[in-house]
């Protein structure tokens, strides 16, 4: 049995310890919205926030995230404190860059960014591409997510001013 | 005269090679509301299978294109309302599951928004017409005094909408194929949607991880799988199994032989499990012998090696192209350009691995899984599962990359097959491991070129030969057409080689590599053959002009006189190579590539033009690459790319900007990111760790514009691919003058060209 904390709610899942978060996230939980790619950390599909720090959930242990806060894309919104429906203004800046394509890796994207912002409000062009090389984008948005990590570090000292 | 097979995916081509598979199944209403990405579809006034206008004034597209990135919805949804008049605010679409009322289902070629273009235009036109008469009526006015805008009928001061007229059951009208095909559509001066900006309708369900892919759809009762992949795509048999670890793994249900009558899965098992990771792990655990296999030895330089015989032998394979003699040409001159360019195997690396969910629902088998080519498919699996093709439908499902790896869904016959042995619904999923074994890879190739220039440069001959695996031979044998001395060619496999410059004589030879079809299933990737063809052709045209002391984009200039078989026709090519000349000049002019001799030492700027993805749909692209090498390691740095691109009209040109971003930077992860050599028969790089595309650390800048016309609309996904990689390789030759002729190129390759 594991307990932790998964979009604010309380979690209890009894699989095998060694069991990928990700699979417990998609599986048993049923939030699909944190992909599987290639198992290995190597693309950041499966990108969730375990106690704010981003994570590669194919490769985290179920029986490590014990206690801890789990966030996925499903309830990045609600760990800023926005309402239900509301988005994150990570979510709002990639939807004004129209940043997806085929959308697949942008999940994982978004959560990388959103731990990069929270960490380095204004990050500069270097610690975008330090902070986001291990996200893979196979159709090769690149250009717009970095344009769209601006916006939202833009939005955000707006809103803290 | 001039000999020349054209690509031409007709009518008559689908029927030839899918004959009665065509036939699909029905679009049951509960079933497809269950469907994540198929909502149920509009309802109201249906002019033609393609809209729907309700009483409310929601007008509901149905898109049988799938999605994939493009954003096609979207654009389709355009081309529509366009035509109709529609308010864009009252537009929706879905897209929609296999019936075979939606005719071909396939989405490749970057065809998408051409093929349809006027079968969508018309139907929105013939909705427009009916409208427009039938407000005439209700208002008691001529209608050739009524317009339609933004869904409204107009005629002076009065007005009544589309959702109006068809609430008070006021219109009809039904439209026959004749009338269809007989209607003219707007000049490009009545435009009010196309070549406008708007926004993708596909974006805020991507962001919030609501869309549903191939891989995220459950069903009730499922249980999980993972294959056991055999030790090479053909010949192999399982000759002994023995799950005894397995079983001690919690969750482990059984292993189920694969029996394929299709030949797909050859010498394949599949895990099923109550959960992934049970299934995943339970596959690591089975001892597994095969007997067999073919290519169990043959490594990448034997097919190259291959490749390197069959282009040197001038009877291999056979003529696509033939113009003049340009034998005669090439014995007789003093001085003949030749060039042998090479390119090595590419994979797919689609982030979402091949999966399935299939299961059976009464008579009816159903599959959710991301497809490409659904008529290719669904006539494939029914055939596994020895079912009528009517008793099988593929449910839509966003895909998590296409690329071309989901033109041939082979990874739904396996899934397919385990549901029918257990009995239960079966979710299939691979490890990235596994999609990899099972790829249908870019097959490698060796072209070799010979070309002979007058003093001025002008092109007495052109030869190009080009030996490689055949994309279309194993999996669409139909479509292979007949070669000009006889024997059989792949269109889909030389195309671009037929390129738009000026050439007195021509000849272009298209070689089967059957060592390539013997170890692997050679696939279609993101561009295709002009992916490599050009690859030749513009490296060879840059070593001429270099050759003869001129500046490469000048010379190409030169080469692009617009005549003959170079000026083009419509609908879709219509000003043929003029086009590629603007595009050219365009690019020359905004990347100062006429002081590129002012660049620092070890910089260097090279260009390409080309016109994928065939001469019958061509899209006009000239690309600049500027690079810096480092002569000590002989690594390449990309710092920018400038592209200017004619596409004719545009119908979502926000999305055209995206295709064409992601498709530069493709050709630039081809070129110099990532690739990998086939080893004992299998792709030698297998994850992520290895096998590396381009990362956001190594984006070069981008400078892209478009050429606006009404012009027929061509491709967008795959063309800004294809001169890149010539671009960064002319770009090497201007740094250094290492002139390189192998893809990718990589540090090893640039300090031996350094050397030579």
């Amino acid at each position: 049995m594991v307990n932790f904390t998964l979009n604010a709610q309380d979690v209890e899942v009894d699989v095998a310890d060694g069991t990928p978060l990700l699979w417990v996230l998609r599986d048993k939980l049923g939030l699909t919205g944190t992909k599987f790619g290639c198992g290995i950390a190597q693309c950041g599909a499966c990108t969730v926030h375990v106690d704010g720090q981003a994570r590669r959930s194919c490769v985290t242990p179920v029986s490590s995230v014990e206690g801890a806060d789990v966030t996925t894309i499903e309830g990045l919104a609600a760990s800023a404190g926005l309402a239900e429906g509301e988005l994150h203004p990570v979510q709002s800046a990639w939807i004004e860059a129209q940043a997806p394509q085929c959308g697949y890796c942008q999940s994982g994207q978004i959560m990388q960014a959103a731990a990069l912002l929270s960490e380095s409000p204004q990050p500069t062009d270097e610690e975008i591409n330090a902070e986001m090389a291990g996200n893979l984008c196979r159709c090769m948005a690149y250009v717009r997510i970095r344009k769209a990590i601006k916006i939202a570090a833009a939005s955000q000292s707006e809103g803290t001013k | 005269m001039t000999h020349h097979t054209e690509i031409s995916m007709t009518r008559r081509w689908f029927l030839a090679v899918a004959g009665a598979g065509v036939t699909t199944g029905l679009l049951s209403g509960p079933a497809s509301a269950l469907a994540p990405v198929g909502q149920t579809m509009g309802d109201g006034y249906e002019p033609t299978v393609w809209y729907a206008i309700a009483e409310d004034g929601k007008i509901t597209m149905h898109i049988h294109m799938a999605e994939m990135g493009q954003h096609v919805g979207t654009a389709l949804s355009r081309v529509i309302a366009e035509e109709l008049e529609a308010d864009w605010d009252d537009v929706e679409f879905v897209h929609v599951d296999t019936d075979p009322k939606w005719g071909y289902m396939v989405t490749g070629g970057s065809w998408s928004v051409n093929h349809n273009f006027f079968t969508f235009s018309r139907a929105g036109a013939a909705g427009r017409m009916a409208l427009i008469e039938a407000g005439a009526r209700e208002m008691g006015v001529p209608a050739d005094e009524c317009k339609a805008r933004k869904s409204m009928v107009i005629h002076g001061d009065q007005s009544i909408s589309y959702g109006e007229l068809v609430s008070r059951g006021a219109v009809d009208r039904q439209f026959s194929a004749e009338e269809l095909e007989a209607i003219t559509l707007k000049p490009g001066s009545e435009r009010r949607l196309l070549n406008r900006d708007t926004v993708a309708r596909d974006v805020p369900e991507k962001v919030n991880g609501s869309a549903i892919y191939g891989i995220d759809r459950t069903i009730e009762g499922m249980v999980y799988a993972r294959p056991v992949m055999p030790p090479v795509r053909f010949g192999s048999k399982v000759a002994s199994w023995d799950d005894t670890t397995a079983k001690e793994i919690p969750g482990y249900i059984q292993t189920v032989e694969i029996n394929d009558p299709t030949d797909t899965c050859q010498g394949w098992l599949v895990v099923v499990a109550d959960s992934w990771t049970a299934a995943s792990n339970a596959v690591d655990a089975l001892d597994v012998t095969w007997d067999g296999g073919s290519g169990l030895q043959t490594n990448e330089a034997d097919l190259m090696a291959e490749g390197a015989r069959l282009v040197n032998d001038d009877d291999a394979g056979s003529l696509f192209m033939l113009e003049g003699e340009p034998d005669a040409v090439l014995d007789a001159a003093d001085m003949v350009h030749e060039g042998e360019y090479r390119t090595h195997t590419v994979l797919h690396m689609q982030l979402e691995p091949g999966n399935a969910l299939v299961w059976q629902d009464g008579d009816t088998w159903r599959v959710h899984a991301g497809n490409q080519w659904q008529s290719l498919t669904l006539p494939l699996v029914a055939k596994a599962l020895e079912i009528e093709p009517s008793n099988l439908v593929f449910e839509t499902s966003y895909l998590g990359g296409g690329f071309g790896r989901r033109l041939f869904c082979d990874f739904v016959v396996p899934a397919a097959l385990t549901a029918k042995a257990i009995g239960r619904p079966v979710k299939m999923v691979m490890a990235r491991s596994d999609d990899t074994q099972l790829d249908c890879p870019r097959t490698p190739t060796v072209q070799r070129v010979r070309s002979v220039t007058d003093e001025n440069g002008a092109l007495k001959a052109y030869d190009h030969a080009c030996a490689a695996g055949w994309s279309t031979a194993p999996i669409a044998p139909g479509f292979l057409a007949d070669g000009i001395n006889g024997g059989k060619v792949d269109p889909f496999s030389i195309s671009g080689a037929d390129h738009w410059y000026a050439a007195e004589t021509m000849r272009v030879r298209t070689a089967k590599n059957e060592l390539v079809h013997e170890t692997f299933l050679p696939g279609n990737l993101r561009s295709v053959a002009p992916g490599y063809t050009l690859w030749a052709v513009e490296t060879h045209i840059d070593e001429v002009a270099n050759a003869l002391g001129q500046d490469p984009a000048e010379y190409r200039l030169s080469l692009l006189d617009a005549q003959g078989r170079n000026a083009g026709a419509a609908p879709n090519a219509v000003g043929g190579a003029e086009r590629l000349r603007e595009v050219l000049s365009r690019v020359i002019e905004k990347s100062g590539w006429a002081k590129r001799g002012d660049l620092p030492e070890g910089t260097g700027m090279g260009i390409s033009v080309t016109a994928g993805q065939e001469r019958t749909m061509p899209t006009w692209i000239a690309t600049v690459a500027q690079v810096r090498v480092d002569r000590d390691n002989g690594e390449v740095t990309l710092d920018k790319l400038w592209a200017s691109i004619d596409a004719g009209t545009l119908a979502h040109p926000d999305g055209a900007l995206a295709q064409a971003e992601g498709a530069l930077l493709w050709g630039a992860s081809i070129a110099i990111h990532e690739g990998t050599e086939i080893e004992n028969g299998l792709p030698r790089d297998q994850n992520l760790d290895t096998y590396t595309p381009m990362r956001m650390n190594q984006v070069p800048e981008l400078d892209i514009d478009f050429v606006t016309n009404d012009h027929m609309p061509v491709g967008l996904g795959e063309p800004g691919v294809i001169g890149v990689a010539p671009a960064i390789g002319n770009a090497v030759f201007h740094a250094t003058g290492a002139r390189v002729r192998t893809i990718p190129m990589r540090s090893k390759d640039i300090l031996e060209a350094l050397k030579a």
